[in-house]
């Protein structure tokens, strides 16, 4: 039945470029590839080594995350499917000649921007982006040179979202089981250093509205000698209205109302012989980072107090400012408000306010034969799950629109005709099987440290070990 | 039969998934499996199932049994299984994680039904 759906010329065999090695990409890559008897299926990245923020943003002391990993590296050992690494998109080749090469070409690059407060003292020393932070502990190159203090006591985390609970649990985890994962070796070194006790996390709205996630809080107020000091106030109010909540809502409130209020001995026996502690404050908005006198960093964060408006829905409710103010003192922050997609080339249609290409159903509009997937098509929220189903999604597009002759595969030279392109410009494509060189050299280096892995850092470094023999 | 012989091979039941486009899919599922084993063990083609690995780290093995089935399991989810559970899509109060869920003779016939996505609940930032 294929090969009356499909046609039969093998001269006009479809050929789909991704761009971006995530569960995005990989994901879409997969569901094309078994939607189709003949499709090639190339998946570039920007980086000499795949899978995004698998390897780049899930936190080391999350590996059970990681096992997606292997589904990825089955569609990549698929002969109809290649991966061709180190190549930036929109820098050494254009989207525009992408789709002059391939049947189809989908984007998953996704999210690789954060957004700014726009308050004063943002630029400080040692105020950084949890973006950053988070690719400074994960090893991510453009990040190894990110220099963080961690000589104080406090630190403030602003945002409350699954992301700043990871920032906030690797700040506080002890040592000896952060030695066990594959956090790179020069944060282990300054984190084994850190004199942080306590890490504030504040968030601009209710304990009603967190974006973060019931597992994340739990793992949080269970970590091994921590404390976990909850907003009293805020919650008090809460205790009549929980049940009307929709389940996961219910159990995430419940679970922070128990512990603020009322927590079980399985958790106050954890936190009685507590070394480190963490704050979740509420109704709060950073309005200014005051620097300590010699400019050197951040001495404390001022905060206007919010109180929430509008919306039958409490779920949705707004928070508008008070007359009130309060101060939090710090020697490190992080702003984790949310990542945020940039555009690859001037050719392809952004939208900058809500930082993702606008599409219906992965299509890109008005440009035939141009999809995306991911963050980048949705915006940063969802986990992996989420990625996976929009990839899904858009990867049955895909397929719909190569089986109704609606795009054509005719004089498309696919990858021979890219990497020639790429060739005469000088950049050294990795394959997959150069990736699994450097997959090889990062689990001996980490067998000797004690780690599942050592991640190789350095770009040059990971191009050195794919060219070896 | 010699009850005093061990039994080389394991016990079986069989199961149906529904699949969400209405097809069904019967199937062997050894006792003492789980039902992402089974899942894998036997192909049953549901796209993304069991990300994690069974790890209690994804919610992708989400399946939803039928209200008398669910009261029959030995054992009720636990918080870590409700919590990963609370991402899913089409989350029903008999719903259960796969991966958590082992099968035993009593389950013959049982049918479960594979919800049709997951939920973009989680808000990374
Ligand atoms: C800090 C953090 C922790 C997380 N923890 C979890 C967790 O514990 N559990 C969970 O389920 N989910 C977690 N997530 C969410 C999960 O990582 C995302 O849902 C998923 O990675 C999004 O997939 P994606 O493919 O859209 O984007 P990405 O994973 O970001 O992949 C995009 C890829 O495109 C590449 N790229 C970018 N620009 C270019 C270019 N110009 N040319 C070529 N390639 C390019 C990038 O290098 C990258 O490899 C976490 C996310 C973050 C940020
Ligand atoms: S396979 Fe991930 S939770 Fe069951």
């Amino acid at each position: 039945s294929y090969c009356c759906r499909w046609g039969s010329s093998r001269s006009a065999d479809p050929h789909v470029a991704i761009v971006g090695s995530g569960p995005a990409g990989f994901y879409t890559a997969q569901q094309i590839i078994k939607g189709h008897p003949t499709v090639r299926v190339d998946i570039y990245e920007k980086l000499p080594v795949p899978f995004g923020l698998v390897r780049f943003g899930v936190a080391p002391d999350h590996p059970e995350v990681k096992n997606c990993i292997h589904t990825f590296t089955q569609t990549a050992h698929r002969d109809r499917c290649s991966f061709i690494g180190n190549v930036q998109v929109g820098k050494d080749i254009k989207v525009a000649d992408l789709q002059k090469a391939y049947t189809a070409v989908v984007l998953c690059h996704g999210s690789s921007n954060d957004r700014k407060l726009g308050i004063p003292g943002e630029d400080l020393p040692n105020v950084l982006s949890a973006r950053s932070f988070v690719g400074w502990y994960n090893g991510l190159p453009e990040d190894v040179g990110l220099s963080v203090n961690l000589d104080c006591e406090t630190a403030i985390v602003l945002g409350h979202g699954n992301v700043a609970l990871d920032v906030a649990r690797v700040l506080l985890t002890p040592i000896d089981i952060l030695a066990k994962t594959d956090i790179s070796d020069y944060s282990m070194d300054a984190l084994s250093k850190s004199r942080i006790k306590k890490v504030v996390l504040v968030g601009r709205r209710g304990p009603l509205q967190v974006a973060f996630t019931i597992k994340e809080l739990r793992e949080m107020i269970t970590l091994p000698k921590c404390r976990t000091v909850i907003d009293l106030l805020t919650l008090s109010s809460l205790n009549e209205n929980i049940d009307e909540l929709p389940r996961p809502r219910r159990r995430l409130t419940e679970l922070l109302y128990n512990a603020a209020v009322n927590p079980p001995e399985k958790y106050t026996k954890i936190w009685n012989d507590a070394t480190r502690e963490w704050h979740l404050k509420f109704l709060r908005s950073p309005s200014e980072i005051v620097p300590t006198s010699s400019k050197e960093g951040p001495e404390a964060v001022k905060f206007i107090i919010n109180m929430l408006e509008g919306d039958d829905d409490p779920l949705r409710r707004k928070a508008v400012p008070t007359d009130e103010t309060d101060v939090i003192p710090c020697g490190l922050v992080l702003r984790s408000i949310g990542y945020k997609g940039v555009p690859l080339d001037e050719t392809v249609p952004f939208d900058t306010s809500r930082g993702v290409i606008p599409n219906k159903k992965g299509r890109v509009d008005g440009f035939p034969g141009l999809y995306c997937s991911g963050w980048i098509a949705e915006g940063p929220v969802f986990v992996l799950a989420g990625a996976m189903n929009n990839a899904f999604a858009t990867g049955k597009v895909v397929l719909e629109d190569l089986g109704s002759s609606k795009l054509s595969s005719e004089n498309k030279g696919g990858k021979d005709a890219v990497l020639s392109a790429l060739q005469q410009k000088g950049v050294k494509t990795v394959t997959f099987t150069d990736w699994e060189k450097i997959d090889q050299a990062e689990i001996l280096l980490g067998e000797k440290a004690g780690k599942p892995r050592e991640k190789i850092v350095s770009i040059k470094e990971m191009i050195r070990v794919a060219s070896s023999e | 039969f010699c009850s005093s012989v061990p039994r080389l091979k394991k016990e079986t039941v069989t199961l149906t998934f529904l699949m969400p486009d209405g097809e069904r899919i019967e199937t062997p599922a050894k006792v003492g499996d789980n039902l992402l084993d089974v899942v894998i063990e036997n192909d049953v083609d549901i796209d993304g199932f069991g990300a994690c690995e069974g790890t209690l780290a994804c919610s992708t093995c989400h399946l939803i049994l039928k209200p008398e089935h669910y009261a029959q399991l030995p054992e009720p989810p636990t918080d870590e299984e409700l919590d990963m559970l609370d991402l899913a899509f089409d989350l029903q109060d008999t719903s259960r994680l796969g991966c958590q869920v082992v099968v035993t003779k009593n389950m013959e016939g049982w049918e479960v039904r594979v919800p049709a996505g997951v939920a973009d609940a989680r808000e990374p930032s």
